[in-house]
């Protein structure tokens, strides 16, 4: 039996939903008398955005913090059982392959940080929104985030003992070349005032672009026996239905409070639907490249999620004046070949990457061309042949020229042409007298708007070329100083055997060993 | 129409929440993926307490669903007795 055979205290009191809502959602506040109410919620105002009666704030799940304590704690003790159960069982050697975990070494390291910090985000947003409902659900979703960095940090812990790669995702991901990617993504939000944070988190992201992650990779994770990562995932993903509820009503919520929010609103939707789905480049490869059994392409995922989902949503929202954001139609021609740019460039710099890459398989390839036939015989296969045999001649190529970043999203100029797969893109801007490059005209319109900002980024490269990520015993004057080699070391990479090709790894030999063992005393 | 869709993790009282789904709403459709079921539906999607709480032989508060849902599109509108998904524009 379960906890929720019992009925609940709530069913047998007769007040309802709504009730109970308005109960435990309003009048808990109060007009301040010693200080003014703008100095105390100092950031409600400054973005523009004129809110004119915040008690039409509505929460339409009407979570009540009694329920959400309670349903939160069920998930929790279903998903420890599971973890548990899953560790105390030797779940990893259920896994298809030990390629598989690469893709969770991703997640450690770029997404669960986010988590984190998106923890601190709502916390901090709740607080600036003077409206109590608001306050309640940011509330709740600040402390969702924490027990979802919780969770993957717990989740993955066990993979940790046994494993290559694990054990410095946090020191990593402030300083590895891609996971600046997600981090500047987090920082971009964060140091955003309250209404664009919550346009860029609790909408762009959880409705727009959640879904990709936790559901189809996650779903994959099932399918290639990680029942840790499933279990930790979807129980992720039912927060996230309220997270995309709660941005939703927000979008909705600004857009009918005043006529003048709309072109703000619009503006930050395009901003934040392009900084999202760039970031979203990792979990393409990591649908199509790294789960060892694919449970649908990155095109199929996009398709219904994105394409389907976001398509109805701004049907939705059109009534209010918004449009699509710009960049949509360019993410959707993109769908046929983001995936297979971004694996290439992992594969060129496995050295400076704590998770190994491999060329896909024959069998893998077959699976690519029918997935992509519009793209992948066509300019990638050619690409995996080659390095194929370049492997099988002893001569794997490892690109040891660093690549130039876009100075918004922070990816390296990977990214082709609109229309032409040949072409590597590249736009510049000016400001203050220097030349900023960025890798698309979605990054570029970022930039041109808030040049200020985004010239204050942390470009991992450009620190590196400027002598900041090296050790405190690295010496540049010893005559056999190895720049490379003194980055790897200051990301904490074990090298050699975090950043080795699969192929021969540790993982793998390891692995195959214990599984080979499983069957014998 | 635009389309709404809820998902679940599949367990056994997630089995009947489906079933409840496809009883009151036709033209759901049923889609079964690793781990997870999504169910599909033009324009709105009703799942009523009463028809879950008979194929469960229990009672059922509709906020039990946070425990076995994935995820779901659309507006939602959720009453004691109703949980509603729909889009407004078709």
């Amino acid at each position: 039996m379960t906890m929720t055979s019992e009925p609940t205290p709530a069913a047998k009191k007769k007040l309802g939903l709504k009730e109970r809502y308005a109960l435990m959602t309003r009048g808990l506040d109060w007009e301040t008398t010693y200080q003014p109410m703008e100095k105390v919620f100092p950031y409600a105002t400054y973005e523009g955005i004129k809110i004119h009666d915040w008690d039409a704030w509505q929460d339409p799940f009407r979570l009540t913090m009694d329920a959400y304590w309670k349903y939160q704690a069920e998930k929790e003790q279903k998903l420890y059982a599971i973890m548990d159960a899953f560790a105390q069982n030797n779940g990893h050697l259920g896994l298809t392959d030990a390629r598989y975990l690469n893709s969770l070494k991703l997640f450690l390291t770029g997404v669960s940080p986010l988590e984190y910090m998106a923890h601190r985000g709502f916390a901090h947003v709740g607080r600036a929104m003077p409206g109590v409902g608001a306050r309640v659900a940011c509330q709740m979703q600040s402390l969702d985030e924490l027990r979802h960095a919780q969770t993957q940090i717990h989740s993955m812990s066990n993979y940790n003992k046994l494993y290559d790669g694990f054990h410095s995702w946090r020191h990593m991901h402030d300083r590895v070349w891609y996971l600046s990617v997600p981090k500047s993504f987090f920082d971009d939000a964060i140091t955003a005032g309250p209404f664009e944070f919550m346009i860029a988190i609790g909408f762009s992201f959880e409705y727009v672009l959640t879904n990709l992650l936790f559901v189809p990779f996650i779903s994959g994770a099932a399918y290639n026996g990680d029942m840790g990562a499933m279990a930790f995932g979807f129980s992720a993903q039912s927060d996230e239905s309220r997270h995309m509820t709660l941005g939703l009503e927000a979008i909705k919520f600004m857009l009918e409070q005043d006529p003048d929010n709309l072109p703000i609103v619009q503006r930050w939707i395009d901003k934040w639907f392009w900084r999202g789905y760039r970031v979203l480049t990792l979990v393409a490869m990591m649908l199509d490249y790294m789960l060892p059994k694919k449970v649908m392409s990155w095109k199929e995922a996009w398709e219904i999620y994105a394409e389907e989902n976001g398509g109805a949503l701004f049907a939705d929202l059109a009534r209010y004046g918004i449009r699509p954001p710009l960049g949509w139609q360019q993410a959707c021609d993109d769908k046929e070949h983001l995936s297979h740019q971004a694996w290439s460039t992992f594969y060129q710099y496995q050295g400076a990457a704590p998770f190994h890459t491999w060329v896909p398989s024959p069998e893998d390839m077959a699976w690519e061309a029918e997935k992509y036939p519009n793209t992948f015989d066509q300019y990638y296969r050619p690409r995996f042949e080659y390095w194929a045999e370049q492997e099988a001649a002893g001569t794997r190529f490892n690109n040891a020229t660093l690549p130039q970043l876009c100075q918004v999203c922070q990816i390296p100029m990977l990214f082709t042409e609109p229309g032409d797969p040949t072409r590597i893109c590249y736009r510049e801007s000016e400001y203050d007298g220097e030349t900023y490059h960025t890798c698309s005209d979605g990054c570029q319109a970022i930039f041109d708007h808030e040049p200020e900002k985004y010239v204050q980024a942390w470009l991992p490269v450009h620190q590196i070329y400027q002598g900041h990520c090296f050790g405190p015993d690295a010496d540049p004057t010893s005559p056999d100083f190895n720049p490379l080699l003194e980055v790897i070391k200051w990301y904490r990479m074990d090298v050699g055997t975090d950043n080795a090709p699969y192929e021969g790894s540790r993982d793998q030999e390891n692995f195959q060993a214990w599984k080979a063992m499983q069957t014998k005393n | 129409m635009s389309t709404v869709f809820i998902a679940f993790q599949t367990n056994e009282t997630s089995r009947m929440i489906v079933e409840a789904i496809t009883d009151d709403n036709p033209e759901a459709v049923v889609n079964e993926q690793p781990a997870m079921v999504k169910v599909d539906a033009p324009g709105t999607l009703t799942v009523h307490r009463a028809t879950v709480e008979d194929k469960l032989g229990r009672s059922f508060d509709l906020q039990e669903l946070h425990v076995h849902l994935i995820t779901l599109s659309g507006h939602i509108d959720e009453s004691d007795d109703e949980f509603t998904l729909s889009w407004n524009a078709n």
